[in-house]
């Protein structure tokens, strides 16, 4: 809070977006150096950050579809049942098919495709409340994971375990351990495919027309349509990319874990809903950021991990503190953006 | 004239509840003209009961037709939903097991009146409600994204209530609130939504609470020129949703008389967002209908019990209920009845010109 008040001066120029933006990534660092200063151990080794990467790629990626439909006005909660829909599809076809990799690729795309164009044309083009579209999707989805296969099992194909196991090593990063040997730092594939899609999502919101048109329909539905922006396309748009980018997200998830069960990515939209508010996104639309809400779901693990390593490891305290988080972010930008507001009616 | 009842019947909000309900009625009566059928038989205890997937439904039903009532007014108010209440249904049965059994799991006696219990369940219902109704009226923040905190944090604070143990309430007394007094054969359930809803009644006549509500949902600020005070309205609405989550609350624990911090009330919140949005009311606040939102708990409740009667695995409930409620979400869409109606229109003329 001390931040944000001594940038009163340049406070109202910016942006709704860059203001949470900043509070965000501010209080991102100041946690984990935080964490680095008093918790010391693991947090010192910079292969934990990048062991939260790995964790979270597939969060990554569906919170910034998250933030997409949520900027645009919306809201998506079926990405949590994409996720394990996907998951399971892909491991059912890999193990009972003898698919191949592409395939699965394929399978995972082909969901999301079709989640997407469902549930856009659901809320673009019939009118219907996005919560509900997307509550049914989810419902949908769950289901549809079981009865594709009950019971969770783990993918014996040894292509895709290999490429599971794929990792690439970041130069300059390692560690050397207690016998001597150097143990280089390393990410997975899905972390390049989420960074890969965060660079290409922020590029496309600031610079493309299609950008600007979603910032333009969450803002004001209204005054879009007078600009002439084509506000059901958008709409349109805004959950066809969400719901292919939770069937990438699934497929991320899959090549973390290896395995297909329906109980897989639970509670996985609230999470992607959580990052994206703790990242800037509002809501009410209109206002929002995907680097935002990549140091969202950083936040969000960074969090996890702390009160993991602190030893407050009944299950109870995570649900507790991410709770709590949440809590305080939401309150910080409430308040900041009821000061806006006064600071600029005067 | 013909018409204009025909509109008047179809515009009706009870006319989508009621439609889906006759047709699962008749997909029943088809595939198996004993589905009404209600036996009285008697219990293990001895003691005369009603069964039959009627009752089955109406017992089953009413945890989520109380909800439904708070749920509605919540929704027209804020315009936006509750969906802590699975989780605030885990705080207050948590925290009434916690005051039955005194902080030990396997007590012989049950250590406080259940009154004593059910009046604190109602004090940390209404407290989560508050919560909630302060983010939401004062802080101005989303419904939806207020409640996500109890949603995220509720059944972790439950379980530490109870210090991660699943207390067992000794006492055949307390489960008479979830299954049957003895003696009555009707599910005490049944008669506590009725009691639910004639307080509901009465207070929507002799109150200003309903005519307020949809004020607020409609526009907040005329209605705060109107004198109408929109952030206690909004907080209220919550208070009273919290409450009407702590009689699901004793309803959910009696049933089982004990507690499983992670399943209990699953999805539940879904299942009344549901049952608002089935019964006709906009998400997006304003006008509502309490009568249609309890029918659409009951539908919701009517279809669950066909599935399973289908033999539907229980995992699998969910893909079907999905592929209902996008049918009748459709059907209900104002584009789509407006394409209908001009349709049913068309339809005649085409017809006078043809001839």
């Amino acid at each position: 809070m001390k931040n944000t008040k001594e940038k009163t001066s340049i406070f109202n120029k910016m942006s709704d977006t860059n203001l949470l933006l900043t509070i965000t990534v501010v209080i991102f660092f100041f946690m984990y150096i935080g964490a680095v200063l008093f918790q010391g151990g693991g947090f010192t080794k910079p292969q934990m950050f990048f062991n939260i990467l790995n964790a979270n790629a597939s969060l990554i990626i569906t919170a910034c579809g998250m933030s997409i439909v949520m900027i645009s006005g919306g809201i998506d909660i079926s990405v949590g049942g994409v996720v394990a829909l996907v998951s399971m599809c892909c491991a059912v076809y890999l193990d009972y098919h003898d698919g191949s990799i592409i395939g699965s690729v394929l399978i995972a795309l082909g969901i999301g495709l079709a989640y997407g164009l469902v549930q856009g044309v659901l809320v673009a083009y019939f009118d219907i409340q996005p919560f509900i579209v997307s509550l049914a999707g989810m419902f949908f989805a769950r289901g549809m994971t079981t009865i594709v296969n009950t019971a969770p099992f783990n993918v014996e194909d040894p292509e895709f375990n290999a490429l599971k196991l794929t990792r690439i090593n970041v130069p300059g990063l390692g560690t050397v351990n207690k016998k001597g040997i150097y143990v280089p730092a390393y990410v997975e594939i899905g972390v390049l495919v989420a960074l890969l899609i965060v660079v290409i999502l922020f590029l496309v919101l600031r610079y493309t027309r299609l950008g600007r048109s979603l910032y333009a329909v969450g803002g004001n539905k209204q005054s879009a349509l007078m600009l002439g922006i084509n506000v059901k396309r958008t709409k349109f748009l805004s959950h066809l990319i969400c719901s292919i980018l939770a069937g990438i997200g699934g497929y991320v998830y899959f090549l973390h874990v290896g395995s297909g069960a329906a109980s897989h990515a639970m509670g996985m939209e609230m999470n992607a809903i959580a990052s994206s508010i703790i990242g800037g996104t509002m809501l009410t639309g209109g206002v929002g950021n995907i680097i935002g809400t990549l140091f969202g779901v950083l936040s969000l693990s960074t969090i996890q991990n702390i009160v993991a390593s602190a030893g407050l490891d009944q299950a109870w305290w995570t649900g507790i503190t991410i709770a709590a988080m949440l809590c305080i972010f939401l309150l910080i930008q409430s308040i900041v953006m009821s000061q806006k507001k006064k600071a600029l009616k005067i | 004239m013909n018409k204009q009842m025909i509109k008047k019947i179809t515009g009706n909000q009870l006319f989508i509840p009621l439609m889906a309900l006759i047709l699962l009625a008749v997909i029943n009566l088809v595939n198996d003209p004993g589905f009404f059928k209600v036996t009285l038989g008697t219990n293990n205890a001895g003691n005369p009961v009603l069964s039959g997937y009627l009752i089955t439904i109406l017992d089953y039903g009413s945890e989520l037709a109380i909800l439904a009532i708070g749920m509605t007014l919540v929704t027209a108010a804020s315009g936006g939903q509750d969906i802590s209440v699975g989780a605030t249904i885990a705080i207050a049965g948590s925290a009434m097991l916690r005051i039955l059994c005194g902080g030990n799991s396997r007590p012989d006696t049950i250590q406080a009146p259940i009154i004593v219990a059910f009046l604190v369940a109602c004090v940390v219902g209404m407290l989560c409600g508050a919560f909630n109704g302060i983010l939401v009226a004062i802080f101005k923040i989303q419904p939806m994204i207020a409640t996500l905190i109890l949603f995220t944090a509720g059944r972790s604070i439950a379980a530490w209530i109870n210090n991660n143990e699943l207390p067992i309430v000794p006492d055949p007394k307390f489960a008479y609130f979830g299954g049957f007094i003895p003696g009555i054969p009707v599910p005490t359930t049944v008669f506590i939504v009725i009691i639910c809803i004639i307080i509901m009644a009465l207070i929507l006549k002799y109150t200003n609470l309903g005519l307020y509500t949809q004020a607020v949902g409609i526009n907040e600020n005329s209605s705060r020129l109107n004198g109408i005070n929109p952030t206690f309205i909004k907080f209220l609405t919550f208070v009273i949703l919290g409450l009407c989550v702590a009689v699901a609350a004793l309803i959910k624990v009696s049933r089982l008389s004990t507690i499983n911090y992670s399943v209990i009330a699953k999805d539940i919140e879904m299942d009344a967002i549901l049952a608002v949005a089935l019964g006709g009311n906009a998400l997006s606040g304003g006008k509502f209908n309490m009568w249609a939102s309890i029918l659409g708990a009951y539908v919701i409740q009517f279809l669950t019990t066909t599935l399973y009667k289908f033999n539907v695995q229980s995992d699998a409930l969910a893909a079907y209920k999905a592929v209902v409620v996008i049918l009748l979400v459709i059907f209900s869409a104002p584009t789509v009845r407006e394409y209908i109606r001009r349709l049913a229109k068309q339809l005649p003329m085409s017809r006078r010109e043809a001839a």
